[in-house]
């Protein structure tokens, strides 16, 4: 029984995620919604697997994706939002305090190829 | 109780699916797919509890390194149109 209740958990934080991936006005506030609610949805789910599953290698498995996927989500979204606000994708309307912009203007005159 | 985690998983992937196609940015595509790739992962993990068969359990492994490695060179791709 707890199986089923934590996969319905875990599916219902995904579609919390999706629906502020779809709601969000700009990019890092959409990553923001996609890493902590997905990541904690996934876990959720594989969990709930753990419990129904029969064999000893299906459960590593699920357990195993859920892992990588906790440990890999966030390197993922930190390099998505570092190249969004690199790129000037990153709404500054909304993001109104920039702390890296003095850094960014000395980052411009130093040319570290040469 | 399955079932109801299968209709919560289709419309999640369905919004999902609508930001990688109607996303304004590069970063938001990218972000829906990301989406769209987890709510897969799920589905899979839960049709392995529905009929209790893990046999396609190990594709969730692999959605999951392709998923961090298609981010990764998608975000060095937009990093490096920075004029």
């Amino acid at each position: 029984m707890i199986g089923p209740v934590l996969a319905l958990a875990g599916a219902v934080l995904t579609l919390l995620a999706a629906i502020g991936v779809v709601r969000f006005p700009d990019a890092l506030t959409r990553l923001h919604a996609l890493t902590k609610a997905s990541t904690l949805g996934l876990t959720l789910v594989a969990v709930g697997a753990a419990f129904v599953l029969p064999t000893a290698n299906d459960v590593t498995s699920a357990l195993l994706a859920a892992a990588l996927y906790v440990f890999t989500l966030p390197i993922a979204g930190s390099m998505i939002a570092r190249a969004t606000y690199l790129s000037d994708e990153a709404n500054t309307e909304i993001h109104a305090v920039d702390e890296l912009a003095d850094r960014r203007r000395h980052d411009a005159t130093v040319d570290y190829d040469g | 109780m399955i079932a109801a985690t299968y209709v919560v998983l289709g419309a999640a992937g369905l919004l999902f699916c609508y930001r990688a196609l109607m996303g304004p940015s590069v970063s938001s595509r990218m972000i829906g797919i990301d989406g769209a790739i987890v709510t897969g992962m799920s589905v899979i993990i839960v049709n392995a509890m529905d009929t209790g068969r893990g046999s396609h359990l190990p594709v969730t492994v692999v959605l999951a390194l392709v998923s961090f490695i298609s981010t990764s060179v998608v975000a060095r791709f937009i990093e490096g149109r920075r004029e």
